[in-house]
């Protein structure tokens, strides 16, 4: 096996045994980068010069001490480039850390590139970032899914050992499912939002997206924890979900809520989780089918809440206070309109502009409160499953990766697709994305594992249990082809 | 639902964007479209049910107002497209 295939613990255990050295490691996932970056275009700033030089000065001495990372573009680094993949904030260079960024620096993990997004992160194909189009490497004629597709991509490509992304309403968790890796969405408030560009601060999280479940409980592990400049952080103890990482599921209760696995989800994903719930049940797991009827009205409500959070939060790019200026104007208010038109991508203005209706006077009432009224129901239906079962099982997506532009000219039918992540935002529940095998054109499918809050540790388990089963990473690769279309 | 083209304008004007004549009419009808599936809230029986803000239960959480030196105010002023004197 290369470098570049193995995972962060891994490599962690061949520097142990002096089998290599964090500089060969380096080395080859610049190799990598310059081979491979021309056909998936993950990245947006790529930083393979300053990794290498930091790698020979490296002064922090932990075991994971000069290990690369890719961070998604909406993480603000210090010195580096931040672009949101926008061109409102195409020039902007955050002058701090975000909470998360210093986390991964007192370990001593190198950023080797922020990585392609959705503008903003509204999107589910990477499609709609101001920069370039990340393509799928199990196929690059499919798009990776978003808004994290960059990080996905990167990752399924080997072009990064691990990577962040962020969640809204499933974008880490379904370009880990369209890429085949693993993708990990916290519970709200387990990891600080701080220096995260605020898209829908209700909703938002940051989470690791990786190539197996116990790289992302090492990940979770270093940047979970309390955080005094984000008001929403938790200030529950810190777990360990390596040390308690064991596979053991025997006698757990894991709820299949059937709707989920109704109209529209395609007969091969249904078939392929329906074939994962028998694996369970042989793993000595009690599968249980339910009805948690809540799919639609909580996508309904998520697009409501998302966009009026969204066109509150975007109203700081006036072309004042940040980014984007435009040089056509003649008064303030043109200066304030003309920069966000010229600045904005379409789907990032058509989100302000709903955003904007729905928190409208006469509409205020009809659409965002009752969508708060919603989300409550949403809640307390998730609350009444877990009081009978330790996990809920679902598809991550209805379907695999679709084509680049297949969907990009129908914005309801892309904001279809994520109707079995939404849910788990909008109660801030954790959830995980793992492949759980191939369709037949060899296109990964996801299988989303969803805690009761703060029960990471649970879906971990599950899905260790699973990967050890399928063995997915031994048995599929990516093909860096051009297939479909 | 039916959007107006005046209320289309209207909400753009709230919003400080401005949308093309020519792409009034694409606007309308993507907007409809998403406001018909959304109209699913008002089919849901929310009689007694609060709202809910946010994802965390906790509220009002606040940390002690200190003052606090910003250690990189050169940045920070880097940020800023053009600079002259102290003005920004």
């Amino acid at each position: 096996m290369e470098i570049i295939d193995l995972t962060v613990h891994e490599l962690l255990e061949k520097i142990q045994s002096g089998q290599l050295t964090k500089n060969e490691i380096m080395k080859a996932y610049v190799d990598r980068i310059d081979e491979k970056e021309k056909d998936v275009e993950a990245f947006v700033t790529v930083l393979t010069d300053e990794a290498l030089n930091k790698v020979l000065n490296i002064k922090e001495t932990g075991e994971l001490a000069g290990i690369p990372i890719g961070i998604k573009d909406n993480i603000c680094t210090k010195g580096i480039k931040t672009t949101c993949s926008s061109k409102m904030l195409e020039n902007f260079v955050a002058p701090y850390d975000a909470t998360v960024m210093k986390k991964l620096d007192e370990v001593g993990l190198i950023n080797i590139g922020k990585l392609n997004m959705d503008e903003f992160a509204m999107g589910g194909s990477t499609e709609n970032s101001a920069f370039k189009k990340t393509k799928n490497p199990w196929d690059l004629n499919r798009v990776p899914g978003g808004s994290s597709g960059g990080s996905a991509a990167a990752v399924a490509s080997n072009q990064v050992p691990w990577a962040l992304g962020s969640d809204t309403g499933g974008s880490i968790r379904q370009p880990a499912s369209f890429c085949g890796v693993v993708g990990l969405k916290p519970t709200y408030g387990l990891v600080s939002r701080y220096g995260l560009v605020a898209f829908a601060s209700s909703l938002d999280q940051i989470g690791p997206i990786t190539k197996d479940v116990k790289d992302a409980a090492m990940l979770l592990n270093i940047i979970a924890g309390y955080d005094e400049k984000d008001s929403t952080s938790n200030k529950k103890e810190k777990e360990d979900y390596v040390k308690n990482l064991n596979g053991d599921i025997r006698g757990m209760k894991i709820g299949v809520p059937k709707e989920f696995f109704g109209e529209g989800i395609n007969e091969e994903v249904k078939k392929n989780l329906m074939d994962a719930t028998e694996k369970y049940k042989k793993m000595g797991v009690i599968i249980e089918e339910f009805s948690l009827n809540i799919s639609n009205e909580a996508l309904a409500s998520y697009y409501i809440i998302a966009c009026a959070e969204a066109s509150s939060n975007l109203g700081r790019f006036d072309g004042i206070r940040y980014g984007y200026r435009t040089p056509n104007f003649t008064n303030l208010r043109e200066l304030f309109v003309n920069s966000r038109t010229e600045g904005f991508g379409e789907e990032v203005k058509r989100r302000i502009i709903l955003g904007t209706y729905v928190l409208s006077s006469g509409y205020y009432d009809a659409y965002y409160k009752k969508a708060q009224q919603v989300r409550t129901i949403v809640i307390n239906k998730f609350n009444e499953a877990f009081s009978k079962y330790d996990c809920l099982l679902t598809p991550t997506s209805p379907t695999v990766a679709f084509g680049i532009g297949e969907k990009s000219n129908n914005p309801l039918e892309m904001y279809m697709s994520d109707i079995c992540t939404v849910s788990i935002n909008i109660a801030g529940l954790p959830a995980i994305s793992i492949p759980s095998g191939v369709d037949q054109n060899g296109m990964p499918i996801g299988m989303q594992l969803i805690g009761n809050k703060f029960q990471e540790q649970k879906i971990l388990n599950a899905a260790l249990a699973f990967e050890k089963e399928i063995k997915f990473r031994e048995n599929y690769k990516p093909t860096f082809r051009k297939v479909m279309g | 639902m039916k959007i107006s083209k005046e209320e289309i304008l209207r909400i753009a004007e709230l919003a400080s964007l401005k949308i093309d004549e020519g792409d009034i009419e694409e606007y309308i009808l993507n907007l409809q479209d998403i406001l018909n599936f959304a109209n699913i809230v008002n089919k849901v029986d929310t009689s007694n049910i609060d709202t809910t803000i946010g994802a965390s239960e906790d509220c009002n959480i606040f940390r002690k107002d200190e003052i606090i030196e910003f250690e990189n105010k050169e940045g920070l002023l880097r940020k800023c497209t053009r600079e002259r004197k102290k003005y920004v």
